[in-house]
């Protein structure tokens, strides 16, 4: 079959691979139909992220076909099309069991602190991901959820991650209504949570980046007040003087590692290595957020340290919230929120491309050449 | 953590005990008083309700392992699941498993692995032109989407590129120039 083959930083291809297998009893093989980039596939192509290894095929975000099932897996068939959370979940064991199903204990050797994710790095268990034609899918009888018919298969994939992620950052913020959210990042999933922050009755949402193109989308899409930081003297400074002087209630740090906008954070984090990535966002979202309040973080991090201002967070008497979206606990609500017209995530997809052409994307994606939000794979053609 | 937490690691005890059962609960005077259940930042995406707090569950079937597995100090027992891409081999393989050494929490272990994935980028060259395969770095680099998309950018890049390595050789002449002046 043909998938991506990562080869180095800023190097990525396709080759023959040889077809997944059923490895476990509840393993489903599917064939990918659908297979997106995600942003933090772009801490994997820029090196960021430890032991990832050349040969490995990335691609968290996938919807396929079942293929063919293990013998434990009794709820798929065949002919089943599917949409596969990128959390990789038993649904049994210590967290599993209380909805922590991005945090599984059962699906990944290399580290105790994140749980299996697909195609992203053996930091997160070793798994080939989905941006290949076909994908062994563990534990599927937990995970992946059937595409209900009247579903369009793009707003199909990005349930997957995008939707679940941004709608976790809005929940995790504790949003009441009226209150004052500033989302720091207009990517796809900063976009994502800027829309949900109105689904729990925000007041005000304001979205923070640096490239036009996508504050011009989110402005619309949300829709959002947007600020360009880069036309900003100082990103704190002008937070607290929009809002009365006191700060933002909620602050969404939906940037992680790869943020712009301080010199420090750039050399120390994303040159030299030295923190887990730049986290200038983060140090903006505790400045920012009002004291009581509450930043919360999706961004994606290295697993080392990074510098941040976290005595502000005890002055400040903040309530910092993360997680990896626990995707399958918020499909039933993401899949009604959808039937309703409430979000409609596959107007973020704004480029379709085979999968021979992954090496031009990944590069797209990254340099955000020809206005690209998100890109979306057809591994086995439309 | 505190000796009622974790039994201390002197008496080296064979089974850890934990502070479910390190301590009779129902001897602390006032001893959950003051709990409240509403007290709880991790709601709602936490259900505290299934929070046995053991570490011990119905396990799933086990994955037999047919590569080698790297496993973190900190799992207690393999994972039932893991992937089986890319397997450790070469030299990035050997420093790979000298980072398991170390826990999550210990900067060797990060810092081993980060210098194996750029080996491991070089290996990657080796075992390309090994198979006879010459790699288009170019074209994985994506640079006919940069020459389609930002032509000015390239140019520049390239230019930037070019300056520095031309630097770089003329720096080096002048260095063996300097050096054989030296000698005569």
């Amino acid at each position: 079959m043909r998938a991506m083959d990562y080869r180095g930083p800023y190097r990525v291809r396709v080759d023959d691979k040889p077809m997944p297998q059923i490895q476990h009893p509840r393993d489903a093989i599917v064939k990918v139909t659908r297979s997106c980039i995600c942003g933090s596939d772009l801490h994997l192509y820029h090196g960021m992220v430890p032991d990832t290894r050349i040969g490995q095929t990335f691609g968290h975000e996938f919807t396929g076909i079942v293929e063919e099932v293990g013998p434990e897996v009794g709820n798929l068939k065949a002919g089943d099309h599917v949409l596969v959370p990128f959390n990789i979940a038993c649904g049994q064991c210590h967290f599993c069991k209380q909805g922590l199903f991005g945090n599984c204990h059962e699906s990944n050797p290399s580290a105790t602190a994140v749980g299996g994710i697909f195609g992203y790095s053996h930091t997160a268990g070793g798994f080939d991901g989905g941006q290949a034609q076909y994908a062994r899918v563990p534990y599927a009888d937990f995970g992946p959820t059937l595409i209900p018919d009247w579903m369009d298969a793009d707003d199909a994939v990005l349930l997957t991650d995008v939707v679940p992620t941004g709608y976790q950052a809005a929940e995790m913020g504790g949003i009441q209504k009226g209150d004052t959210v500033v989302v720091f990042g207009a990517g796809p999933i900063g976009i994502m949570a800027a829309r949900c922050a109105w689904l729990f009755g925000a007041g005000r949402v304001i979205v923070i980046d640096h490239i036009d193109y996508r504050l011009e989308f989110v402005k619309n899409f949300a829709p959002a007040e947007v600020y360009n930081f880069k036309e900003l003297d100082d990103v704190v400074t002008f937070m607290k003087k929009t809002t009365d002087g006191l700060g933002a209630d909620v602050c969404i740090d939906a940037v992680g590692a790869e943020a712009t906008g301080s010199m420090l954070q750039t050399i120390l984090g994303k040159r030299m290595k030295l923190e887990a990535g730049s986290a200038i966002a983060l140090h903006w979202a505790i400045n920012s957020v009002k004291k009581g309040g509450i930043v919360s973080i999706v961004g994606v991090y290295g697993p080392t340290g990074n510098l941040v201002p976290i005595g502000n967070v005890v002055n400040k008497g903040l309530t910092l919230r993360g997680n990896q979206a626990a995707v399958k606990r918020h499909l039933p609500k993401l899949i009604d929120h959808i039937k309703a017209g409430h979000i409609n995530p596959k107007a973020m997809i704004t480029h379709r491309v085979p999968l021979d052409d992954i090496a031009d994307a990944y590069h797209m994606f990254s340099d955000k050449l020809d206005n690209m939000i998100k890109p979306v794979l057809l591994p086995n053609g439309a | 953590m505190t000796d009622t937490n974790l039994r201390t690691r002197a008496s080296k005890p064979s089974v850890v005990e934990t502070s479910a059962t390190a301590i009779d609960t129902s001897k602390i005077l006032g001893w959950g008083v003051d709990a409240d259940p509403d007290n709880d930042p991790t709601y709602p995406y936490r259900d505290r309700s299934n929070d046995d707090h053991k570490g011990s569950w119905a396990r799933p079937t086990r994955q037999e392992p047919e590569v080698e597995l790297l496993q973190s100090v900190e799992h207690k027992q393999l994972p039932a699941v893991f992937g089986t891409a890319s397997p450790p081999k070469w030299i990035s393989g050997a420093m790979r498993r000298l980072a398991f050494r170390w826990s999550e929490s210990n900067w060797a272990h990060w810092m081993i692995l980060m210098g194996a994935d750029r080996v491991n980028m070089v290996e990657g060259l080796v075992q390309d032109l090994g198979r006879g395969k010459m790699p288009n770095i170019p074209k994985e680099m994506g640079v006919p989407a940069e020459w389609k998309h930002n032509k000015t950018g390239l140019v520049k890049k390239i230019g930037i590129a070019t300056l520095i390595g031309a630097s770089i050789y003329g720096l080096t002449q002048l260095r063996g120039r300097h050096q054989s002046e030296k000698a005569d």
